[in-house]
């Protein structure tokens, strides 16, 4: 395995008596998209919140790009280049999608409140970048026709889309996609898996929480499987597929799962 | 550059020389003081709006701000230093103009600091007690916050209540007026109604500008995405603390330096100008003026405290602003200056009326009125 892009290492987190994380240790390869799958429950939100910096570990440690990141702020986390999307989209609903694209060039923007207050021509001209910019990612999702539109007016698999856009334009080398394909159809699940590929044909490094398993299935390079907060199953798809411990895991134990014995 | 933003400015102001020119005309000119005062209202009400309307941070303590900045160049502009004139420091800040001498109403002379000494110091001590007061308490949110900043507008009007140094109940007066330039002063005497007016209508304008150019930029967009929904914005590299901060301090300091003014305009400031009920005044401005709505908390703040300096709600002055707060909460919680509002108000009068009228067939049920949502910029 190349440099991993990220790496985590004996992550813990607790919740009063729940150990929803426990020494989970796992690595993402740079440009892969590496799904993390699991049963309701298995602590996969949990991971990921821990990796974005929303919620710190009681133990263990997270490294991105080589560097240690364990317990830094959301915001100090999005500047080095980790961004994400919400279980249930978490969009500035009362801002056209335009804006909402263009807070997501935050990060990489810097004008401050004095400049702000002020607007003098370096922050025209930065305004204009970042609204040029934020157009090209629509244009590029194809999202260009609702730039004006209100974000909570747009129907949900749009909305999904937009958070996409606004997470891209933060020019993130690792994305975290929590249940992308959740509330989805069939077509827009299709839409979405294309989307996941093209990004990590990009360069940029994908890791998605999913339940979708065929989704997971077609797009992913590397699968690894929670249950009850711990790691029980690492590697490709068709390794994880045939996985006795996963299958268990998924349909139980009886005869079903087993249908040679 | 979008210069169609500032076109409302261009217009405010020609409206306010066009208002001048008819009092004038009309011989009512005296109305102008009250506008002036209701200007530097307005100042408090706008860094309101930039906090609660637009970053979503609500305040029930800016009459504190106000007060820190009206009494803070009260007592500097006052405070007699003839004691202390040989002293090297005061001889210094004679020589550079930074310490006035002049005569108190019985001709003795005073020794005191000058008006920009006060405005600058009145300033920095308002960024700097919102910095203090902010990085505890805006890490709370919603009606904890709500809480905390009243409970800092209580701390604020007790403290000018009790304090020799502020007068106390009687609060302070014989403040000087304030010599800005080019023989303009903020004087509240007759003769000098005319030019306070326009001074006070640039100032509250150049604060609108200052606001405009805020909501549109990066910080404002960033302030509006904190507001909607922090996770995501955190999220996306806000920092969010350090950008609730900066508003608050900013709100602070506009509020301090309406406090500032309008005590050099009417020579006095007395307690009621700390009250908890001045900050539920401009919550209930901000609020009626539509939220994020820059425009609509100006028009509010000033034609609200006209009619309050002018004593038309009589007795029940805080009563009717208590009423409005209330009634827009329920009624029209965008505001009343959005179109939206009217519409909704006016297909709610006209369903009333059909229904009210049983003789003639009950009417086709009438389509439900269109649910805007709220644009955040005005």
């Amino acid at each position: 395995m190349s440099d991993p892009i990220l790496e985590t290492c004996k992550l813990n987190r607790f919740f009063g008596g729940l150990h929803a994380v426990r020494d989970v240790s796992f690595r993402v390869r740079q440009g892969a998209i590496q799904a993390v799958i699991g049963p309701n429950g298995a602590g996969k939100s949990t991971l990921f919140n821990l990796i974005a910096g929303t919620l710190a570990p009681n133990g263990g440690e997270v490294f991105f790009r080589g560097r240690k990141i364990t317990a830094a702020r959301p915001h100090a986390v999005a500047r080095l280049g980790i961004a994400r999307t919400f279980q249930t989209t978490r969009l500035f609903g009362q801002m056209t999608v335009l804006e909402n694209v263009m807070v997501g060039r935050h990060v990489r923007t810097g004008s401050g409140f004095l400049a702000g207050l002020l607007n003098l021509p370096p922050t025209w001209r930065e305004q204009r970048a970042i609204e040029h910019q934020a157009r090209a990612i629509l244009d590029d999702l194809n999202l260009g026709s609702c730039a004006g539109e209100l974000a909570a007016s747009l129907p949900f698999g749009r909305q999904r889309l937009v958070e996409f856009a606004r997470a891209l334009a933060t020019e993130p080398a690792l994305l975290l996609l929590d249940e992308p394909a959740a509330g989805l159809n069939i077509y827009e699940t299709k839409v979405l898996a294309t989307l996941i590929t093209k990004i990590r044909d990009r360069g940029i490094t994908c890791l998605v929480v999913e339940h979708d398993m065929s989704l997971v299935m077609d797009i992913s390079d590397e699968v690894m499987v929670l249950d009850q907060g711990a790691t029980i199953a690492e590697g490709p798809p068709r390794a994880i597929q045939r996985n006795r411990e996963v299958i268990r895991v998924y349909l139980g134990d009886g005869d079903a799962a087993n249908p040679q014995s | 550059m979008r210069l169609g933003r500032y076109v409302p400015v261009l217009i405010a102001a020609a409206a306010a020389v066009g208002l001048q020119q008819a009092l004038a005309w009309r011989e009512a000119t005296h109305y102008l003081t009250q506008i002036t005062m209701a200007a530097y209202y307005a100042l408090v009400v706008i860094g309101l709006c930039l906090l609660m309307g637009y970053a979503g941070q609500v305040s029930l303590g800016h009459a504190g701000f106000f007060a820190i900045g009206g009494y803070t160049s009260a007592v500097l502009t006052t405070y007699n230093l003839m004691a202390w004139r040989d002293t090297p420091l005061i001889a210094a800040g004679r020589r550079l103009g930074l310490v006035l001498q002049r005569q108190d109403l019985y001709g003795a002379d005073i020794l005191s600091f000058s008006p920009w000494v006060a405005l600058l110091i009145a300033l920095l001590a308002a960024a700097l007690i919102a910095v203090l007061i902010g990085l505890p308490i805006l890490r709370l949110r919603g009606h904890y916050l709500a809480m905390a900043t009243l409970g800092f507008g209580l701390i604020i009007d007790r403290i000018v209540l009790g304090t020799p140094l502020f007068g106390q109940a009687d609060g302070i007066s014989n403040v000087p007026p304030f010599g800005l330039f080019a023989g303009l002063e903020v004087n509240g005497r007759a003769m000098f109604r005319v030019s306070n007016y326009y001074i006070a209508t640039a100032l509250v304008l150049g604060a609108m500008v200052l606001a405009i150019n805020l909501v549109h930029s990066r910080v404002g967009r960033a302030l509006r995405s904190i507001h909607q929904n922090e996770e995501a914005a955190h999220s996306l590299g806000i920092d969010i603390y350090r950008y609730k901060l900066a508003v608050f301090v900013l709100s602070a300091v506009l509020a301090a330096a309406g406090g500032v003014f309008l005590t050099h305009y009417n020579a006095s400031i007395g307690p009621s100008e700390a009250t908890v009920m001045k900050s539920v005044r401009y919550v209930a401005i901000v609020a009626i003026g539509g939220m994020a709505n820059l425009w609509g908390a100006l028009v509010m703040g000033v034609v609200l405290n006209f009619l309050s300096l002018r004593g038309v709600f009589g007795t029940y002055d805080d009563a009717v602003f208590g009423l409005i707060l209330v009634a827009i909460m329920v009624l029209a919680p965008e505001g009343l200056l959005r179109p939206s509002t009217w519409r909704r108000m006016m297909s709610q009068v006209r369903q009333t009326m059909s229904r009210r009228d049983f003789r003639k067939p009950a009417p086709s049920p009438a389509a439900p009125p269109p649910v805007e949502a709220k644009v955040h910029r005005e």
